[in-house]
């Protein structure tokens, strides 16, 4: 009896219909593709991506050379040098990022006590040669120039948390 | 004029100009549908995986298919130094020109086929078995184990299946009482035989799948056991060829399961007789839409699990069903020419 019964239930299709009916269904759902350089996926406020080194208001970089970025790299990517200036405030001479080394750990960031070395919500920085991957701080500077907006509004948006 | 024109058809070599425009009048169309198919094939795998399919090339990525032919034509044709180079180059060739001679009995409309012979279907069935040493050559010719492999699974997969696809036609036969493919439309005139004969329907409908090597019966090529199976050392248009042979044998077994069970060019319940070709070209879409709805939704068959269902499955089932069919037409009288 158990023998009909599974003959007949295989030979009316019964699983295999099922399967395509689900297969159907799965037919008229909305698709999940991204256009993507088009369109992009959410961004959480914390997530890590390119550097940038932020200024003040004024134009004044934050950064005070105190290294401990530099210190608690795990990859040792960023090289710090530094001198004071004429008007006795302490700053960077030199500010190297090898991004072919960074692990994106987003360490710097947490250590910076001026929030000057960030990690933006850039993720679209790849190059042709390694050479343009060993940023300096002109660069790394720039970058914050151009994502500061950005960068000030997933600063407020993750602060409750902190 | 018009006299003119039909006493030129009526020489040999009118016969001839018509015949050949007769041909194109059905292989461009089919060609552009077999291109089109694989776009098709591609946005329904991506919309059934919850993806959007091609959709850059052109709008909707409609162009698709062109860029495709583009790209295949301009690769190199790699001929591997250990195979046979006539043989190898001979395989797609064949494989492509049996996919399309076998389309010179299908009947579009009430007469509209290129040769209305009398023993269609046996040709038919004679084309779609010769289909086979395409493959069989090809995996000999290239000299790769995998191309082999796949080569001997195609020439198992096809010999079993054409058993039971024997008897499918058999059954068909005897309730059209002929093997003229527009008669066996004509006969299902009042009652399509996918009804009287659902079970042989699905038989040959599956068996269609195996026939075509599509998915889940895609053994002869198996990617992820075989790398490609037969055509793995094919490139450019050798390949290009065997791909359009696959696909134009889709067609043909879409065209071929209309007409046997679907009533070819009549619409249902006799609706709009005028629209003919139309009724079957739609007939055809839907099942090449179940093809492959059907690749979407299964795993491929394994090897023995394939015989088993070729040998122990249909071929009993389809000699069940014929014994009864041929029964019930002695039992009720309803032989045709009876």
């Amino acid at each position: 009896m158990a023998f009909l019964d599974r003959t007949a239930r295989s030979l009316l299709l019964g699983e295999l219909l099922a399967g395509m009916a689900l297969t159907l269904r799965y037919f008229f759902r909305p698709k999940v593709t991204i256009n993507y350089p088009y369109e992009k996926g959410p961004l959480s406020p914390r997530f890590r991506g390119e550097h940038a080194l932020r200024r003040y208001p004024n134009g004044e970089e934050r950064c005070i050379a105190c290294k401990l970025c530099e210190a608690i790299c795990p990859a040792q990517a960023i090289t710090i040098e530094a001198e004071p200036r004429p008007d006795g405030s302490r700053r960077t001479t030199r500010y190297d990022i090898d991004m072919t080394r960074c692990i994106y750990c987003g360490l710097c960031e947490e250590a910076c006590p001026v929030d000057a070395i960030v990690e933006g919500p850039n993720f679209e920085f790849a190059t042709e040669t390694r050479e343009e991957l060993y940023y300096d701080k002109e660069r790394l500077l720039a970058n914050g120039d151009r994502w500061e907006t950005e960068i000030a509004r997933r600063l407020e948006m993750d602060a409750k948390w902190r | 004029m018009i006299a003119w024109v039909l006493a030129f058809f009526a020489t040999p070599l009118g016969y001839l100009i018509l015949t050949v425009l007769k041909a194109l009048a059905i292989l461009v169309p089919l060609l552009m549908g077999v291109a089109y198919l694989t776009y098709f094939e591609r946005k329904v795998l991506g919309a059934i995986q919850l993806r959007k399919g091609p959709n850059v090339v052109g709008p909707w990525g409609l162009f698709q298919p062109f860029a495709d032919a583009i790209k295949m034509i301009m690769k190199e044709t790699v001929i591997p130094s250990g195979g046979n180079r006539a043989l190898f180059l001979f395989a797609p060739m064949l494989t492509f020109f049996l996919a399309m001679i076998a389309w010179a009995v299908i009947p579009v409309n009430d007469g509209w086929a290129i040769s209305d012979i009398n023993v269609g279907l046996l040709y038919l069935f004679a084309i779609s078995s010769l289909g086979v040493y395409g493959i069989v050559i090809a995996g000999w010719a290239s000299n790769s184990k995998y191309a082999l492999l796949g080569a001997m699974r195609s020439a198992a997969q096809m010999v079993s299946y054409e058993v039971s696809m024997g008897f499918v036609l058999v059954s068909v036969l005897l309730c059209a009482g002929s093997l003229n493919l527009s008669d066996i439309v004509r006969a299902q005139q009042h009652l399509w035989f996918c009804i009287p004969l659902l079970p042989m329907f699905v038989v040959f409908f599956i068996s269609a799948l195996a026939e075509t090597n599509r998915a889940p019966f895609d053994i002869p090529e198996g990617e992820s056991e075989i790398v490609a199976g037969f055509f793995v050392e094919y490139s450019s248009m050798a390949f290009g060829l065997f791909f359009l042979g696959e696909y134009a044998n889709m067609f043909l077994m879409s065209a071929l399961t209309s007409i046997l069970f679907l009533g070819g060019w009549l619409g249902p319940f006799g609706l709009w007789p005028v629209l003919g070709p139309l009724w079957l070209i739609l007939k055809i879409c839907i099942l090449l839409f179940v093809f492959l709805w059907v690749r979407a939704t299964f795993p491929r068959y394994r090897y023995d699990q394939l015989m088993r269902l070729g040998w122990k499955v249909f071929l009993p089932l389809s000699l069940l069903w014929l014994v009864l069919t041929s029964g019930a037409l002695l039992a009720f009288g309803w032989l045709p020419h009876a």
